[in-house]
């Protein structure tokens, strides 16, 4: 029987107080071990209490790091991990489920001095989280256009779009998807233009997670269109928001992606 | 709910892995030969998608183990509800034949630390943890394995041995144990005390399954050995010769190969397996030393 065993103190120190002292530490870099630990030759056990911070920062800097793959290329990774360190102490994760971790990043990102000179970083990593969610959302399968076609064509304007549980839209003021694109490996070689703005969809119709750039009036056609506004109301909308607006190109790009789960004619 | 045919959930007495996505290509290719598949529960509590896709092909051909890693066991507050929930979603989804936990807490004041926190082995924990695991097993409707630690400090608290923690625990739940035993040869490095003399106390009448993996080294203040339960490399030599002591003990038992990080390609993965399954079927054809 190892001797720290029978190294007893005189006070009886409750689980919960135990518990919130170590926490209390481990987040406090520059503090000692704890006191309720056992100090060996008299010295606090620095290195050893020191394995409990590096495996809670390490661990959560790499879920973050599978997260968001091109926000770290973009920055680079050491800039990365000091980045994710300083939001893991701003904001430790609530959940045991680490594809949860960091909804707030973006918000983070576009607030964090540090990175101010990469202005449309947050909007990466909205970009990113959104795939992550749509990775693990729910399945349903979508539909054809053909289901469109069998509906009372006179009414066409009244029906409404169920679209698919795992799609996320992301309008940016950055060139959102080039960005992206330029360093997720998917495409390459295109010249980005800072000064264009793009709309995003993120959708998951089967197991292949989708990213693709909106052509105009997208965002708001979409957006209607998840709200529960009629195809009518949408496209109004639509074309308010861009003189480009084609119902047609976005209704078959809406269907090819594998976005619509269901069609139906409003009966309000 | 998975209507799809499964084959028996019962794990064999052989070498099973910890089922990782970057193999999950490889592992459907090949179908390898290989005992059954460990995964981390919580990588599988999204709501669908590829992730749950390639768990039910893979359980329609081998028995799965389910392991947790973020429950909090050994924390003063209640459980999370919603994460016993989610376990016991996927307890029926998949049957797996094995359930197992840590003797550890991650959970603080409503954040999640991500890493296995050590449990002080005092009364009021032993309280706590039985608790927990009561809430568990009637919550699953199934017994529980309770995993041994790695530590790297002990409380000046504590008031009775590990083993001494484990045994009651079995004695008030009704709970098995999962015997780590590399983290067997951490825990006692660190400490200074005999890994053998561990695993020679350790109540093996109650352990369901092994677990085998890789630690890294390092040294305290004082220049004294510290290793780290990394998960990151092949099994130590030292952790293998312990490994054959405990089955020598416990007879064959279903054993796993643990690694997470700095993933190995899936040969070398499957290599581990066959050097546990090797000391399996060597142990097998020895006579028992000790009655089951």
């Amino acid at each position: 029987m190892p001797s720290w065993f029978e190294t007893r103190r005189s006070l009886i120190v409750s689980l919960a107080d135990l518990q919130s002292g170590f926490i209390a530490h481990l987040r406090a870099p520059a503090a000692p071990p704890p006191d309720s630990l056992v100090a060996s030759g008299g010295t606090p056990p620095n290195r050893r209490f020191n394995v409990y911070r590096n495996n809670v920062v390490a661990s959560l800097i790499e879920a973050l790091r599978a997260s968001f793959p091109v926000v770290e290329r973009l920055v680079g990774e050491e800039f990365f991990k000091a980045t994710a360190r300083a939001y893991i102490d701003h904001e430790p994760p609530k959940s045991p489920l680490m594809f949860l971790y960091g909804e707030t990043f973006g918000a983070f990102l576009d607030a964090f001095p540090p990175a101010a000179s990469v202005p449309y970083l947050g909007d990466v990593a909205r970009l990113e989280f959104a795939r992550l969610t749509a990775f693990h959302a729910v399945d349903k399968a979508p539909i054809t256009i053909d289901h469109l076609s069998r509906l009372p064509q006179d009414q066409l304007g009244e029906t409404e779009f169920q679209l698919h549980p795992s799609l996320t839209l992301l309008a940016s003021r950055w060139p959102l998807f080039s960005l992206w694109a330029a360093s997720s490996g998917e495409q390459s070689g295109e010249e980005v233009n800072l000064d264009n703005a793009e709309e995003v969809i993120v959708v998951r119709p089967h197991y292949d997670v989708d990213t693709r750039r909106l052509p105009g009036g997208g965002d708001s056609f979409i957006k209607a269109l998840a709200e529960g506004l009629s195809l009518g109301e949408a496209a109004g909308l639509a074309t308010a928001a861009s003189e480009q607006f084609d119902l047609a190109q976005h209704l078959n790009g809406l269907f090819d992606l594998g976005a619509v789960t269901a069609v139906d004619i409003a009966h309000s | 709910m998975d209507n799809s045919a499964k084959i028996s959930p019962v794990i064999p007495k052989r070498a099973g892995v910890g089922l990782k996505a970057a193999h999950y290509d490889r592992i459907l290719q090949d179908r390898p030969d290989i005992g059954w598949f460990e995964v981390h529960a919580e990588n599988y509590m999204g709501a669908g998608g590829l992730p749950h896709r390639t768990l039910e092909t893979i359980r329609q051909s081998y028995p799965l183990s389910l392991h947790g890693v973020g429950l909090s066991i050994g924390g003063d507050k209640p459980l999370d509800l919603a994460h016993l929930a989610r376990l016991r979603d996927l307890n029926q989804r998949y049957e797996p034949g094995l359930f197992s936990e840590h003797l550890a807490w991650s959970t603080h004041d409503d954040f999640f630390f991500n890493d296995l926190l050590p449990v002080p082995y005092t009364q009021e924990a032993l309280t706590r943890c039985s608790d927990h695991i009561d809430q568990v097993q009637e919550s699953l409707g199934r017994q529980m394995l309770l995993e041994n630690p790695s530590t790297y400090v002990a409380f000046a608290e504590s008031s009775m041995s590990e083993i001494e923690f484990l045994k009651t625990l079995t004695a008030r739940t009704g709970c098995g144990l999962l015997l780590d035993v590399n983290n067997v040869f951490v825990s006692a490095t660190n400490h200074d005390y005999s890994p053998e003399d561990y695993i020679d106390a350790f109540p093996i009448e109650h352990v369901g399954e092994i677990h085998l993996g890789g630690h890294a080294r390092d040294q305290d203040d004082h220049g004294a050995p510290l290793l780290i339960d990394a998960h990151d490399r092949a099994v130590a030599d030292p952790v293998w010769a312990l490994y054959e002591r405990t089955i020598a003990r416990t007879g064959n038992l279903p054993t796993l190969i643990e690694w997470d990080n700095e993933l190995p390609d899936w040969q070398e993965l499957f290599a581990e397996a066959q050097s546990a399954d090797a000391i399996l079927v060597r142990n097998q054809t020895e006579p028992d030393r000790v009655a089951r």
